[in-house]
């Protein structure tokens, strides 16, 4: 944890955040805990709440604007990137925070999830990711991994699941992490680190549904198993879990990763990888694995982002009626009368 | 043949009608638009109808693949492309095939005999030459390939090359038939082909050639329809020649500067609307930002994005296009947030016919969406009157904060004629307000004028809210499910949109009046052939008005009145009846219906017909 994190901000404070509606999430939902996360890491930034603006789709993480006191826009199912690709490019000076599901970004909104991933819009992409359609009670969604029983697959799913990591990655983002709800600290920094990026920040939420998918994610987030499960990826550390005693090192015959125990074979601790967040095919193999699953920064490197450079290409000269009137009038005329 | 007399009445014809056909590849639209353009400036009114395949390249001589270019021109008012051709070019037997039908008996044809081969035959679907069975037309067989050939060979210019200046031996011949100069193509040619000498030379040459072709073979010209000097009896001033595309790209960018704000146009490429994203792409200097988005839901949610943050939204499409857009048009509504969004309606549905005209988006337009989701559909007639209509909607959108549809189609968009320039420092400009006072701002208040609430873009200070698409509290804008609430927000919105009635002029006639007989009501780009039929009916004596509508919804105000007050009234319209069928809703009225669904515009004399048939019922 960075320990500028620490200080209080002196201006807005996290409740300052809060909007004046009632939160309508369910009790112990894991959307609380990411709102938490959320206005604290607004706070530490001391961030602008007139110029900052929260854009949803559809699913129960869509209800997020309603609950910031900022400007909110709670659009349709699956298209929040392509009006916050709008909200940005007509005014670039806004500080714009995405908020989706697995459903709306992965299901629906797939291509223009897609879209604003390769043009790299400069705002901050937040993809709930519960593995399951909560607000229609239930189904299975896009994430859901193969053979969930669900209201709509009473047999099992027969699709495999999409990684969101691995999607985004091909997609060509920039900037690529994945945090889960419980980890408080963690992800106040990693969505710190997301909001300084320029360019589309993906930042894939792993958050448990409380009714419909209770327990999904308990492996990774559950204190007993916790250690063994989360693999911090941090720049120019070695990436080792489990208290240190397991790393993950590259297998360079089979081109894979493979876990191993500190100690063990010979191998000792610098034989792990040590973590280098912009090298995509690193980052490609880190978001694919399973055990551990991989948290942090995954992915981070510089690029023009597209409203910078839209803004760029904005005509510079701001014409006078004479100009529009000669471009109206065209080249070729003739006289009447 | 009723009509022909009023086109070669005891004086002479006072107009012509010519149509170039041949090969998608042919370059039938350069030749059509290069003969507007001397025709316009030796100052004939005129009116043009390109119409052209779906498919880029369609195998050759096929004639799916034949591609034309219709206009009418003169020295008096044309209003339309023309009912029947005086003059058919047709380069290859499929032209010939597809094109004939409408050449009037005694008409002129102009064939490229090199084309007139067994294998272009079989390929058209003829089993022997269509030219044994040509009577009753004035021939001209010329083997314009071969003169063609010739004219560039001094050139050093090979015979494959040499057929791509076919067209223009052909346009330097048909100009030299009607009478018109070849000043301008020339320097068209010069300017174009600026940077190919060899190409730009060549054309010249055949340009040339076809010309001499005339005077030295000593064809006899076509009838004077516009005497050297002559003008056709239009309004003064100063001209050009427009497209539906043009008019409405200008009109766009003259809002934005009458408006004060920028527009946003996002779009997604479809016929016959990409010229639209084309030309605005090249108009960022005048306030306009183009974005070409990965689908047409997305150039829609990139335009409402645009709309919340400030600037004015608009998008553009065709029908199928626009069908997907419709959702996200609910949210627009919902949220009460400017929005323009252009239909070029063609012929469906679904692919249906890409290239082809139709009106039959007008259902789409007002009522195609979930729920009680009203908004503002207007309608432009002619190429020229895309500008106004243009700037309309960028008004409406703006001062009642709501969507508004505006309906071209693919003949309005593809069409050409004379445009008076406008003075653009006469319009009234119609600044845009945005933000409100802080103390006790509430983002669904409304003006208790328009029932518009304020637009208070992100980033304005100290008016922090959230709207989205769940049904709002009536002022506070928060979620509401509250039963009183939903009632109260509906007749809202239906008001606020049937309030806007009162901010349009009364609808007035572009002929005759309340005292006629018979209304013939159209929209869209019906004028035209309306404004025609309409011309040679009174002229006939027949009692009958025209009336044609900009605002389809709301209607104006006293159409009700108007529709009362005549024993029978004609809605002719390019779909199966759509507005026919929503003014007896709205007014419950017996009103006619003329429709027609064939890719094509009406004739004048369809129109005529049908009101001669309704007089004698």
């Amino acid at each position: 944890m960075a320990t500028v994190l620490e200080r209080e901000p002196k201006g807005l404070t996290p409740k300052d955040w809060a909007s004046d509606q009632e939160v309508r999430w369910c009790p112990g939902c894991g959307d609380y805990a990411i709102l938490k996360a959320v206005q604290k890491t607004l706070a530490d930034l001391q961030a602008d709440p007139d110029r900052t603006v929260f854009i949803s789709g559809i699913g129960c993480a869509a209800r997020f604007p309603y609950y910031v006191e900022s400007y909110g826009f709670h659009t349709i199912h699956g298209r929040a990137a392509a009006i916050a690709t709008g909200v940005k490019l007509a005014n670039p000076e806004l500080d714009i925070w995405v908020v989706s599901g697995d459903g709306d970004s992965l299901s629906i909104g797939g291509n223009h999830l897609l879209h604003l991933l390769r043009r790299n819009v400069d705002l901050v992409y937040l993809l709930f990711n519960n593995e399951v359609y909560g607000l229609t009670k239930g189904q299975a969604s896009p994430t859901s991994p193969r053979g969930t029983v669900s209201p709509s697959s009473p047999g099992g799913t027969l699709d495999a699941p999409v990684n969101a990591g691995a999607f985004a990655l091909g997609a060509g983002a920039r900037f690529v992490a994945r945090v889960a709800d419980v980890v408080q600290g963690p992800m106040v920094e990693v969505l710190t680190r997301a909001h300084g990026h320029r360019g589309t920040s993906f930042v894939e939420i792993l958050q448990n549904c409380i009714v419909y998918n209770d327990g999904a994610f308990d492996a990774v987030t559950d204190k007993a198993t916790a250690a063994e499960h989360q693999l911090w990826c941090r720049h120019g550390e070695p990436l080792l879990f489990a208290g240190g005693t397991k790393g993950v090192r590259l297998v360079p015959e089979r081109f894979a990763l493979e876990i191993f125990d500190v100690g063990a074979d010979g191998l000792g601790a610098e034989a792990a990888l040590v973590h280098d967040e912009t090298n995509p095919m690193l980052a490609q193999m880190l978001v694919r694995l399973d055990v551990p699953t991989a948290l942090g920064v995954i992915f981070a490197v510089e690029a023009p982002s597209y409203d910078a450079a839209f803004s760029a290409a904005a005509p510079t000269r701001k014409p006078g009626l004479a100009d529009l009137q000669r471009q109206v009038g065209g080249r070729t005329t003739w006289k009447i009368g | 043949m009723n009509e022909i007399s009023h086109l070669v009445g005891a004086a002479g014809p006072d107009s012509l009608v010519v149509r170039f056909a041949g090969d998608s590849g042919d370059g039938m639209q350069l030749t059509g638009s290069r003969f507007t353009q001397e025709a316009a400036l030796d100052g004939a009114d005129l009116a043009t109808f390109p119409d052209f395949p779906a498919e880029i390249r369609a195998p050759v001589g096929t004639t799916f693949g034949v591609s034309a270019f219709q206009i009418q021109f003169g020295g008096r008012r044309v209003r339309t492309p023309g009912d029947r051709l005086d003059v058919l070019v047709a380069l290859n037997p499929a032209a010939l095939k597809v094109n004939l039908e409408d050449l009037r008996p005694g008409g002129t044809l102009i064939i490229d005999t090199a084309a007139f081969v067994d294998r272009n035959f079989k390929k058209a679907g003829y089993d022997h030459d269509p030219r044994d069975d040509l009577d009753g037309y004035r021939r001209l067989d010329i083997d314009i390939t071969k003169l063609t050939q010739a004219a560039v060979k001094p050139l050093g210019v090979g015979n494959r090359d040499a057929n791509r200046a076919r067209n223009l031996w052909t346009l330097g011949l048909v100009l030299w038939l009607t009478g018109r100069s070849r000043g301008a193509t020339q320097d068209w040619i010069r300017e174009r082909f600026a940077a190919e000498p060899l190409v730009r030379d060549a054309n010249l040459a055949a340009l040339d050639a076809g010309h001499a072709y005339g005077e030295t073979a000593e064809l006899p010209r076509l009838p004077e329809v516009l005497a050297p000097g002559q003008t056709a009896p239009l309004p003064p001033g100063r001209y050009r020649t427009v497209t539906g595309v043009d008019a409405l790209c200008y009109g766009l960018v003259t809002a934005a500067r009458l408006s004060g704000i920028d527009l946003f146009y996002g779009s997604y490429p479809i016929t016959p609307a990409s010229s639209m994203l084309h030309m605005l792409a090249r108009l960022g200097a005048f306030g306009v930002r183009t974005f070409q988005a990965e689908d047409e839901i997305a150039a829609i949610c990139v335009a409402i994005g645009a709309s919340y943050a400030g600037q004015l939204g608009v998008t553009g499409s065709s029908g199928p296009g626009i069908a997907l857009k419709m959702e996200a048009l609910g949210l627009a509504i919902a949220t009460e947030l400017p929005l323009v969004v252009i239909d070029a309606q063609r012929g469906g549905p679904s692919t249906g016919l890409p290239t082809k005209t139709e009106q039959s988006d007008l259902f789409q337009a007002v009522l195609g969406r979930n729920a009680d989701a009203p908004l503002v559909v207007l309608a432009a007639s002619t190429p020229g009157d895309c500008f106004p209509v243009a700037i309309e909607a960028v008004r409406l959108a703006t001062r009642y904060m709501t969507p508004v549809m505006l309906l071209t189609d693919g003949f309005l968009a593809n069409a050409s004629e004379p445009w008076l320039i406008p003075d653009l420092a006469t319009l009234e400009p119609f600044p845009v307000r945005q933000g409100a006072a802080v103390d006790g701002f509430q983002p669904y208040a409304r003006d208790p004028a328009t029932l518009a609430r304020a637009w208070v873009p992100p980033g304005t200070p100290g008016l922090r809210h959230r709207i989205g698409g769940i049904e709002r509290s009536h002022r506070t804008g928060a979620i509401s499910y509250d039963p009183a609430n939903h009632q109260m927000m509906t007749d809202f919105r239906r008001a606020k949109i049937l309030g806007i009635a009162r901010d349009l002029p009364a609808q007035g006639f572009v002929a005759g009046g309340m005292d006629d007989r018979i209304l013939i009501l159209g929209w869209g780009s019906t004028f035209g052939a309306i404004e025609s039929a309409v011309d040679r009916l009174r002229a006939d004596g027949v009692s009958v008005a025209h009336a044609h509508l900009r605002h389809i919804w709301p209607l104006p105000a006293n159409l009700g009145d108007i529709l009362a007050s005549f024993e029978r009234v004609l809605v002719p319209e390019l779909n199966t009846g759509q507005l026919h069928l929503l003014l007896q809703g709205v007014y419950g009225c017996r009103l006619e219906s003329l429709t027609k669904v064939s890719g094509k515009p009406f004739t004048a004399a369809e129109i005529e017909t049908r009101v001669k048939t309704l007089l004698e019922a």
